[in-house]
């Protein structure tokens, strides 16, 4: 198979499975489940193929352009380091899918839950296996997102909530940094190609940008992996579904910023300010987490510290700078990754079976769950780094790099501090498997609901454990060739040699690691006493600093949004328009303030005067009837059908058709909007306010006028109108150039108009879906017709002429669409004069009796619409042509003749869709809610009489 | 009299009307306001490719494609797509509007419910009855 293919099929596959899931919704869990564990194996059968060459030496990559111009190319690459987070991000996933589809209750909302899982298993893959920095971007961002799906899983409850919304503010505003970081970064580099970058370390570091970029890529790093003092948001994590505790803090989340270093550790480690800043950052993390991991009560609040403390182990070994403490980062990671998310599965069994996660309630569980037991203390003793486990060598590898680092000047502060934090990781790892499965129960009920359970619920949790052992016992043969490999790609050079094995004689670091065993086994002997002394001491609280702070900045962001924006329609309407009539006087100014140009005027008839004083009388009453406003909508109309004449007599049929019938629709809904509101209110505005407002519009009506005159007594510069007219029939095969150019040359903002017209149609429908309810609902039913009406609601000539007259309104329109690419006519037209006829139904007939035979659904109709016309343009890509080219043909049929197709007619009966369906969307939504209202006023009227 | 000053002192009479309405504190006032201020700019639109009578712009196999026979297809396909936008707008404003009519139960723009120049006295005589 080609690597191109693979590749991308690679990190297509979650998102493909997430959609599915998403679209299945419905469907059984074992549905969800399926698809989800489908999607993981595939993409470790996929990965399986590529680790041979990987590990070989060969670097399966492959690339697409995607925005050039930016550098953002769409590159993946799967060196050993992608390839050994790929294959923990896959294999876990699969784990924890399996995991969660026994671990969720029934009812719950399995469908979201593995699309989200997906989703964000996509995003990793994606973080690990890009091969642009800025692509690496987006799917960093996208797990920001997507766990936040996760993490607020369960939206009932107010601390997923909270927590979902903390994770998203830090790792979201880290992500901010790193976009910075990685822009200078690219910047400096001169590329924002991965493998180029990583070639370029000694540019960057030489680079006066160096410390920037790195201090905002450092950020990125730290807080998405929870490294102090940005650690909070992980506790809070711990609300999600315990399956997504498992896979976003054991291999996954938290683990980006830990792969983000690793992957970057050529570029910029070495350097003494990195080494300052990651080494100590990472050393603070290690023994503050495993010191507030001693102390905690829950199960998952213990492992989201512990898990603090072993991220900040590995973020310190990565800001040694060595190979060697590289070499132990790597299998480090292998390590916490198969004994953490056993870990958290088995918390997740202890509370699926006993209700609890409260370690002071639990005991001597190894009686009633021996399985669960067997897993979970194996998985900590691993933690703890206790001889034969795979913990036991990475601790001391760690261990044995820490004499190297001199912090401060101080070389003693390193590897002390590493012997406490290692000290409390082996007090807390003892503590959790000491007190929740020996001794004796601490409480009966949750102790007698106790059992191990079922197969598929321990499976994961047991594999994952077997892996944490062998990872001890035969650690060559499992992982030697991978972690040299990875190390080779992290450092950027071969390897150093190295031995993985539980002996080495007796050194530094096993002195050191003993230490730390003997002072953890002192610590859970003294555990009770120091627990007094620890709740005693008065400590922070991360959240309500959080909250504070947020609150903080909400605060002054609304006093600094007030203090810049007046939220006075009014009053930034008058501002507006006068710093535009400004604008106008400094533009006539400059151009020399000649206000005649050359060009010869057209004489004008008669009749265009007479619809000139018309214009003008019907702009005169429209301000000064304003209250009247069903006047006002007359004249109205007739400014309307002025300016429709105009573009008719002006060589601009298709403008004159547009405009009237807009104009027809247009009266519709302000004539149905004006129903509900109040016809003629008060006046509001005192008699200076409208000398200021008549002086400030007169200018402007001068302003515009004069330039519109010195615009049309001037001659127009060169003009693209020659291209249009001379390409349009042979390239666009229509006659109708104004057609052409909406369905063709300028389709695309044609399509982008129709969208927006969709979603005001959407827009409108929301808005008025929701009228039924709170205070607009009870407005609406206390609604009272303030007119006299016809007694007769619907006249029996209006209906049967508006029945006659419907068929005849839909053939014009079918006329006007067909002809419209030759002709004046087309979509846009067409589908206002079709909704003038169903809408005269309306009118005619009420609307319970249109609604009943109506056949379509306007929604559909919408999207059909702007489906139909994106398709039509992705079609032509197909043909090797550019988006939304189009393309003719000409046909011909017995009786009808030679005839022409363009595909710029499937387009148009996109646009013919789409305002169709967005006009009568919100002209029927408006009628049904008047309509209501009417009823409503008319039972109460007659249960008063 | 020429087409270019009726064109032009349309457009202006138009500006005029709309600015006025739309600084009006009622919402149909302002709707009213901002559909003269559209008719206004549609015709400028429009106007800029130069007022031409009699020369649609429909290809003719007799004229062939020179530019001189007739007028400039392009702002009419700019003003086409803008008069439709606009119907958009124009819908949304007057569904936003009565919406917050319907939550507030005041048309004002600024959702006040008191009048916004109460302290100058509602002088005028013509308040509803």
């Amino acid at each position: 198979m080609a690597y191109p293919l693979t590749l991308l099929m690679l990190v297509a596959l979650p998102f493909v499975a997430a959609l599915a899931i998403a679209l299945l919704h419905n469907a059984a869990r074992a549905v969800h489940s399926g698809i989800a564990a489908g999607a993981s194996a595939l993409g470790l059968v996929l990965l399986a193929l590529l680790a041979g060459p990987v590990l070989g030496g060969a670097v399966p990559s492959a690339s697409w352009s995607w925005v050039p111009a930016l550098g953002l190319d769409l590159t993946l690459m799967v060196d050993p380091l992608g390839l050994m987070f790929a294959g923990l991000i896959l294999g876990i996933g699969l784990l924890v899918v399996i995991f969660g589809h026994f671990y969720l209750y029934t009812g719950e909302a399995t469908g979201r839950f593995f699309a989200s899982l997906m989703l964000f298993q996509g995003a990793m893959l994606g973080i690990v296996i890009a091969g642009n920095v800025l692509l690496l971007l987006v799917f960093w961002e996208l797990t920001s997102l997507s766990s936040f799906l996760l993490i607020g899983f369960w939206q009932h409850k107010a601390e997923a909530r909270q927590g979902a919304r903390m994770a998203l503010a830090v790792t979201g505003g880290g992500g901010l940094a790193l976009i910075g970081g990685m822009v200078l970064l690219g910047v400096v580099a001169g590329s924002f190609d991965l493998a180029t970058i990583l070639e370029r370390g000694d540019i960057v570091r030489a680079s006066p940008l160096y410390p920037a970029a790195l201090g905002l890529i450092l950020l990125g790093c730290f807080t998405k992996s929870a490294q102090f003092p940005f650690h909070f948001w992980l506790p809070h994590a711990m609300a999600a579904p315990t399956p997504v505790s498992a896979y976003l803090h054991s291999a996954t989340m938290v683990k980006a910023g830990v792969f983000l270093l690793a992957r970057l550790w050529p570029v910029l480690a070495g350097t003494e300010l990195y080494t300052g800043i990651v080494s100590s950052v990472g050393l603070v993390t290690m023994v503050f987490g495993a010191g507030v991991a001693l102390f905690r009560h829950d199960l998952k609040s213990i492992l989201a510290y512990s898990t603090i403390s072993q991220l900040g182990l590995l973020v310190m070994l990565l800001g040694f700078s060595l190979e060697a403490a590289a070499l132990a980062a790597v299998f480090h990671i292998l390590n916490h990754a198969a004994f953490k998310a056993a870990l958290f599965m088995s918390a997740g069994i202890v509370e699926h079976e006993t209700g609890t996660r409260d370690i002071r309630r639990l005991g001597g569980l190894a009686k009633a769950m021996p399985i669960t037991a067997l897993v979970a203390t194996l998985a900590a003793a691993s933690m703890a780094g206790l001889p034969p486990l795979g913990g036991f060598i990475s601790k001391e590898m760690m261990l044995y790099e820490t004499p190297e680092v001199v912090l401060f000047g101080l070389p003693w502060l390193v590897p002390v501090l590493a012997t406490v934090g290692a000290t409390f990781s082996v007090g807390y790892s003892l503590r959790l498997a000491w007190h929740l499965f020996f001794g004796r129960p601490r409480e009966v009920e949750p102790f007698k609901r106790a059992h191990d359970p079922g197969f598929g619920m321990w499976a994961a949790p047991a594999l994952l454990t077997v892996l944490a052992v062998l990872l001890g016992l035969i650690p060559m043969t499992l992982a030697a060739p991978m972690v040299g490999a990875v190390t080779g790609a992290v450092i950027g050079a071969p390897a150093p040699e190295f031995d993985l094995a539980l002996w080495h004689g007796v050194n530094l670091a096993l002195i050191l690691s003993a230490i730390a065993v003997a002072g953890g086994v002192l610590l859970l002997w003294r555990h009770a006493g120091l627990l007094a002394l620890w709740e005693r001491a008065p400590l922070p609280d991360a959240k309500r600093i959080f909250t504070r702070t947020m609150g903080f900045a909400d605060k002054w962001v609304r006093k600094a949004l007030v203090a810049t924006h007046t939220p006075s329609l009014q009053n930034m309407l008058l501002a507006s328009f006068a710093v535009i009539a400004a604008l106008v006087i400094e533009g006539a100014m400059t151009g020399g303030g000649v206000l005649t140009g050359s060009r010869p005027g057209l004489p004008a008839s008669i009749p265009a005067i007479v619809a000139w004083t018309l214009l003008i009388a019907a702009t005169a009453a429209v301000v000064n009837d304003s209250r009247n406003r069903f006047r006002v909508l007359i004249y109205i109309s007739v400014i309307g059908l002025v300016v429709s004449l105009a573009f008719a007599q002006l060589s601009a049929p298709d403008l004159a058709l547009t405009q009237i019938s807009v104009e027809v629709v247009t009266i519709l809904l302000l004539l149905l909007a004006l129903n509900l509101l109040p016809k003629s209110p008060p006046l509001l505005s005192s008699a200076p306010r409208k000398w200021r407002d008549g002086a400030l519009a007169i200018s402007g009506g001068v302003l515009v006028g004069g330039l519109a005159w010195a615009m049309l007594t001037r001659d127009p510069g060169p003009s693209i109108a020659a291209y249009h007219l001379a390409n349009a029939k042979s390239g666009g095969g229509g006659t109708n150039v104004v057609n052409v150019i909406l369905v063709d040359f300028r389709a695309f903002d044609t399509l982008g108009e129709i969208i927006v017209l969709g979603i005001a149609g959407l827009g409108i429908f929301a808005l008025l879906e929701t009228t039924a309810v709170g205070e607009a609902g009870r407005r609406l039913r206390g609604w009272r017709s303030d007119m006299s009406h016809s007694p007769e609601r619907h006249p029996i000539m209006l209906v049967m002429a508006s029945r006659i007259i419907l068929p005849l309104t839909l053939t014009v329109g079918i006329y006007l669409f067909l002809r419209g690419h030759n002709q004046p006519g087309g979509g846009f037209i067409a589908a206002l004069v079709v909704a003038v006829a169903f809408l005269v139904q309306y009118l005619a007939a009420g609307f319970d009796w249109s609604d009943k035979r109506r056949r379509f659904g306007e929604h559909r109709l919408i999207a059909w619409g702007v489906l139909v016309a994106m398709a039509t343009g992705l079609g032509s890509l197909a043909f090797g042509a550019n988006f939304l080219t189009s393309t003719f043909e000409y046909f011909s049929l017995p009786l009808i003749g030679k005839f022409e197709l363009a595909s710029a007619m499937a387009f148009d009966t996109g646009v013919f869709l789409t305002v169709f369906g967005a006009v009568m969307l919100a002209l029927a939504q408006l009628s049904h809610i008047a309509q209501r209202a009417a009823r409503a006023a008319t039972s109460q009227e007659d249960t008063a009489l | 009299m020429t087409y270019e000053f009726l064109m032009a002192s349309a457009i202006g009479v138009l500006v005029a009307g709309g600015v006025y309405l739309a600084l009006r504190a009622r919402t149909f006032q302002v709707v009213l306001g901002l559909t003269l201020i559209s008719y206004a700019v549609h015709l400028f639109l429009f106007a800029s490719g130069r007022l031409v009578l009699d020369r649609p712009p429909i290809w003719d196999a007799v004229q062939g494609g020179a530019l001189a026979e007739y007028t400039d297809p392009l702002p009419q396909a700019l003003v086409l797509t803008a008069i439709v936008i606009t119907f958009g707008m124009t819908a949304f404003v007057v569904i936003l509007a009565l919406r917050s009519f319907l939550e507030t139960g005041s048309d004002h723009v600024d959702g006040d419910t008191v009048p916004c120049d109460s302290q100058d006295g509602m002088a005028d005589g013509d308040a509803q009855p």
